[in-house]
């Protein structure tokens, strides 16, 4: 645990650092003392020409002697004569000589504090974070992240910068200011006394002024720590803000607590800077009274002026250190109260011992003999309500049961206990003959898989979340050599200075010899075999075909997803499924592409280009005009804008079925109406930018989506014709605009999917996409870049905590990074909860299979969601109000006139 | 006015290919007796904001299990009713055309209670089910054909199953 006291905490830690630094200042103050004397030594010697009188007289320079007892006088240098000239030159040499080992010195000394501090806060912060590995999972209930990381990261910040200070700046300034004040004493003691009482009452009244502004930084503390807290909320409140309209609730919130926060902040400035006006009084009373009591006393002729002028000179050097020792006192409890408020956060009971989470690269599997067991288990949340009351239950190895009870029947919580993530309040878990709480987590978190309903994952890749569960030690080192190597202890030994564990984040972190492969590529068949079983596959080329791929790192996809193109029209053939994607075919027109996509047959790559500013382009307007094409878009333009205020003018602009107009903002409406109601009247009547307008809106039509009836053959061909023109009149400044739709060369602005499919999916059959993933599977796999794709899928963000994927495809994940994992025992506590029923029994399926492969007998116990899954395990459990009051094989159950026959029937 | 002739001219050409346009499709709606009521304007709202799907004889609509999506309007083709029974699939009704499919899921939010699978190639109109419930609580008056619908087809069943009660109760006294 944390030492309460920072002087302590930082004494115990760098003491021998800290009696170095000590070392070094005091060795310091040698040159700056001569330092100090030296001016003097010039003025009065060479400029001032004392000892110099005759133009020839010398003085020694240099020479070291002085007086020993018992050995008299000791002369180490004789030192050199020197004429006047000579000595000012030699002098100022040894001032500048002095000014630069002064300098020096400062230098070594702040960097040495400097890394000192630093040194510590890493070592704080890791204690820290190092303490939440370790909480036990009840205190996490009671915890909010953001004001947890807040301390680790803000609040312990100023540690850092103290640790330095810690014991050099008392013992310098104190020193200072004691020789001063000493100083003052031999010229004077009635002075000296005075100068005593004034400190004294300094010393005393200040820091307890201070008292309040160390309660307000306190409060400063906490308030900004319940800020960031509220902060995150919001951040993950979001969608519930957002549907429950509170946005000003919390901007009230928010705003009541800057108030707050400015509130003490002000309370602060007013409290310290009072402060600084009561001990810059008192610092200058003191010269005051030296000026009227010394002056009276010389007056009296009780003092000589010369003892006044040096008492003055002296104090002259106290209220400096005074001042800045009062201030260091400040910051020491400054740091004491934030370090205090730090650990008492962090000092939870029941902290998991450092050995139970020790690294450890040793295999678990076989080490436990019997079975994972409750015995008279019970589970009491915080508020007193049971959750197990007195459970026996046991999972043998080698065989599945499966769970069933609903919320609140203590299904869920057993396997909570089981995988160690709910701690029980009573009884025992054994595995074997251990008791599970005393292993460590390296034996019961590798012996012992858990997948449940909420997921977490880790900003990073799929393929990162889903390999996370293999990664318990570091098993191979990393081997370095020449400046990695340097680097490489250099991070080993600050590591160690720090306390801090010295194993290597890039590290192989995988025992791949565990799971019977070589090498991360040899493990993918199995995690690929994984991703099947939970049926998440499909996704992962969603992902990868959706993906502008990094060409440079997949260099054989190029030429691969051209050739792709024919294989898969092929394939389609083949399995009467032609009319599934309509091809791009530079001379014919494809109907389930936009106009304008059939206009301009490539990618847009400038903004000139795209669908929005394209009709402003002079090259292109030119030749919609001159084709006569012109006319006939805004012809179609304006019978698609008929029919859609036809549909959609009664509706409020709000309503949904506006999603179906692509083309069209409900906002636009009224414009639109407005042109139409001119040109019914008149053509003459409609401007330039009218007719642009109209225009634009038949870029977007297809005729099977929209179906208006508005495409005729003549206008077809006249599109493509348009097509060929536009394409080989293409000024130079356009050449690298555009990339045209070329059957034989892979488009780089395009997605996989864009350039494997090379047309549109058609809009008629329904799960079109579906039949032609089910096609193309089996091309891929062909061509041989099945699991290049899949590769490129998992390299899929998943955004913060998984965000990005969804719910289904969350717990799919979950699963698959369980079940990758090799375990004796398997929990999995509904994890596919958010699936619909068809597919959870594909998935609960494949995944026994899975465990099952390779004559492996893992145990495996799974709440179910659906009692009719009951089916496909050796047992059955029923829960009930926290007590297990079925348990038998489904022959049995079924024949009992029980609960599981009820179910069944249900 | 030139641009008028030119396009009257690409409007009156009925062009080949299966391509349906809204208004045929309106015209279809109108012979479905749960839309017999409601008005062309709607309709054709109805028509343009449903997805129009194809299906080849064999492929299915939706399976049993499936949570239901969307509702299914058979504008042309035939396919059967399939409900999943202990001892394997029972083929429990056939589906003609302007048939409307799958809405009693949309409505009670249950799973599909069958699978239908297309006999002949099927073309249908999939109306989600957002836009289902968005038509019903914009008119009113689809919703009361709805309900009326509904109630007829419940009538039905019920008159079907006391008949099988009857039978089962004459059954049982032999």
């Amino acid at each position: 645990m944390l030492d309460p006291n920072i002087s302590r905490y930082i004494w115990t830690h760098t003491k021998r650092q800290q009696l170095w630094v000590l070392a070094v200042v005091a060795a310091s103050m040698i040159p700056y003392f001569l330092s100090l004397n030296l001016p003097k030594q010039i003025v009065n010697g060479p400029i001032q020409g004392d000892g110099f009188a005759d133009p020839t007289a010398t003085q020694t320079f240099m020479q070291i002697a002085f007086d020993l007892p018992y050995f008299g006088n000791v002369t180490l240098f004789n030192g050199v004569e020197l004429d006047r000239l000579n000595m000012l030159f030699a002098l100022s040499g040894v001032f500048l000589l002095l000014v630069i080992v002064n300098g020096l010195f400062k230098y070594y000394i702040n960097t040495y504090k400097g890394r000192l501090g630093e040194r510590l806060l890493r070592r704080i912060r890791f204690t820290l974070v190092d303490h939440i590995l370790r909480f036990p999972p009840a205190t996490f209930k009671r915890l909010k992240g953001a004001e947890i990381s807040s301390m680790v990261k803000d609040e312990v910040e100023p540690l850092g910068g103290f640790t330095g200070d810690a014991f050099v700046a008392p013992a310098l300034l104190g020193g200072q200011a004691i020789m001063a004040l000493a100083f003052i004493f031999v010229q004077s003691i009635p002075l000296g006394l005075i100068t005593a009482a004034l400190v004294a009452v300094q010393a005393l009244v200040i820091p307890r002024m201070r008292r309040r502004l160390l309660v307000l930084g306190r409060e400063r503390q906490l308030t900004a720590r319940e800020l960031a807290g509220r902060v995150s909320e919001i951040v993950d409140g979001i969608n519930t803000i957002h549907s429950y309209d509170t946005s000003n609730f919390e901007r009230a919130d928010i705003s009541s607590r800057l108030g707050r926060i400015y509130k003490i902040r002000f309370d602060i400035y007013q409290w310290k800077f009072m402060v600084k006006f009561i001990n810059n009084f008192l610092a200058s009373v003191t010269p005051f009274l030296f000026y009227s009591v010394g002056g009276y006393l010389a007056l009296q002729g009780r003092l000589d002026i010369g003892q006044l002028v040096a008492v003055i000179g002296a104090y002259k050097d106290l209220p400096g250190p005074l001042k800045e020792l009062i201030d260091w006192d400040q910051n020491r409890q400054d740091v004491q109260i934030k370090y205090s408020q730090v650990i008492t956060q962090f000092a939870v009971d029941g902290l998991i011992e450092p050995e139970i989470q020790a690294v450890s690269a040793e295999r678990a599997d076989g080490k436990f003999e019997g079975p994972l067991a409750a015995i008279n288990l019970g589970v009491m949340d915080d508020t007193g309500s049971v959750g197990l009351d007195r459970v026996n239950f046991s999972l043998t190895p080698g065989e599945t049961v499966a769970i069933i009870g609903n919320a609140g029947s203590g299904a869920d919580i057993m396997a909570e206990v089981l995988a160690r993530i709910v701690w029980p309040t009573q009884g025992q878990i054994v595995i074997g003959d251990a008791d599970l709480h005393s292993l460590p987590e390296s034996l019961s978190g590798r012996t012992i898989t858990y997948a449940g309903t909420d997921a977490y994952f880790f900003f990073g890749t799929v393929r990162d979340n889903l390999l996370y569960g293999l990664k318990h030690a570091p098993i191979t080192d990393l081997v370095f050599e020449g400046a990695d190597l340097t680097q490489r202890q250099w991070e080993k030994r600050e590591a160690a200075w720090a306390g801090n564990p010295e194993f290597d984040i890039n590290s192989s972190w995988i025992d791949f010899e565990h799971h019977g492969a070589a090498d991360l590529a040899a493990l993918m068949p199995s995690v690929y075999a994984a991703l099947d079983a939970v049926s998440l596959t499909r996704d992962m080329f969603d992902f990868a075909l959706r993906s502008n791929v990094n060409l440079a790192e997949h260099v054989e996809l190029k030429a691969k997803t051209v050739e792709m193109r024919r294989v898969l029209r092929d394939a389609l053939t083949q399995a009467d499924l032609n009319g599934l994607i309509e091809p791009f075919e530079p001379g014919t027109y494809n109907v389930e592409a936009t106009v304008i996509e059939n206009l301009l047959f490539g990618n847009a790559r400038t903004p000139e280009l795209m669908a929005g500013a394209i009709i402003s382009n002079p090259y292109f307007r030119t030749l919609l005009e001159k084709r006569g094409l012109a006319d006939t878009l805004f012809a179609v333009g304006t019978e698609v804008a008929r029919n859609a205020i036809e549909l959609f003018s009664d509706l409020p602009p709000d309503h949904p079925f506006f999603q179906q107009l692509t083309f069209m903002k409900p906002d636009d409406i009224p414009l639109y109406s407005m042109i139409l109601n001119k040109l019914d009247k008149s053509a003459a009547n409609v401007s330039e930018s009218d007719r642009a307008m109209m225009i634009r809106l038949s870029f977007d039509y297809i005729e099977p989506r929209h179906r208006f009836g508005l495409l005729s053959p003549e206008l077809m061909t006249q599109i493509v014709d348009f097509r060929t023109a536009f394409h080989e009149g293409l000024p130079a400044n356009l050449k690298d605009a555009i990339e045209l739709y070329d059957p034989e060369q892979y488009m780089v602005s395009g997605t996989l999917l864009d350039n494997m499919l090379f047309g549109r999916i058609s809009q008629k059959y329904r799960d079109a996409v579906e039949r032609i993933y089910t096609v193309a599977g089996g091309v891929l796999r062909e061509l041989g870049i099945y699991d290049t794709l899949l590769s490129i899928g998992l390299d899929f963000h998943v955004g913060a905590g998984g965000k990005r994927l969804t719910s289904v495809q969350r717990q799919k994940l979950a699963l698959a990074r369980a079940l990758i994992r090799r375990s004796d025992f398997y929990l999995f506590n509904r994890p596919l909860s958010a699936l619909d029923t068809r597919t959870q029994e594909k998935v609960l399926i494949a995944s026994l299979k899975y465990l099952h492969k390779d004559g492996r007998k893992p145990a495996v116990a799974w709440v179910i969601s659906n009692p009719k899954f009951a089916l496909f395990f050796d047992r059955v459990a029923i829960f009930e109000r926290g007590r297990v009051v079925e348990d038998g094989s489904h022959t049995e159950l079924s024949q009992k006139n029980g609960i599981f026959k009820e179910l069944m029937s249900a | 006015m030139e641009i008028g002739k030119q396009w009257e001219a690409g409007q009156q050409r009925k062009w080949d290919g299966d391509d349906v346009l809204l208004n045929d499709e309106v015209k279809m709606l109108k012979q479905v007796p749960l839309f017999a009521g409601v008005s062309p304007a709607k309709l054709k709202l109805l028509a343009f904001t449903s997805e129009r799907v194809s299906y080849r004889a064999g492929e299915a609509l939706f399976h049993q299990g499936d949570t239901g999506d969307a509702a299914f309007v058979l504008l042309a083709g035939r396919a059967d009713v399939i409900v999943d029974g202990p001892t394997g699939p029972i083929k429990v009704a056939e589906l003609d055309e302007n048939a409307i499919v799958g809405e009693i899921a949309i409505l009670c939010d249950v799973a599909r209670t069958a699978t239908i699978k297309a006999t002949t190639a099927v073309e249908a109109l999939r109306i989600s089910k957002e836009n289902f419930f968005k038509l019903m609580s914009d008119f009113p008056e689809m919703t009361i054909e709805v309900v009326r619908v509904l109630a007829d087809r419940l009538g039905q069943t019920t008159l079907e199953l006391s008949e099988a009660r009857s039978r089962v109760a004459e059954l049982s006294k032999r």
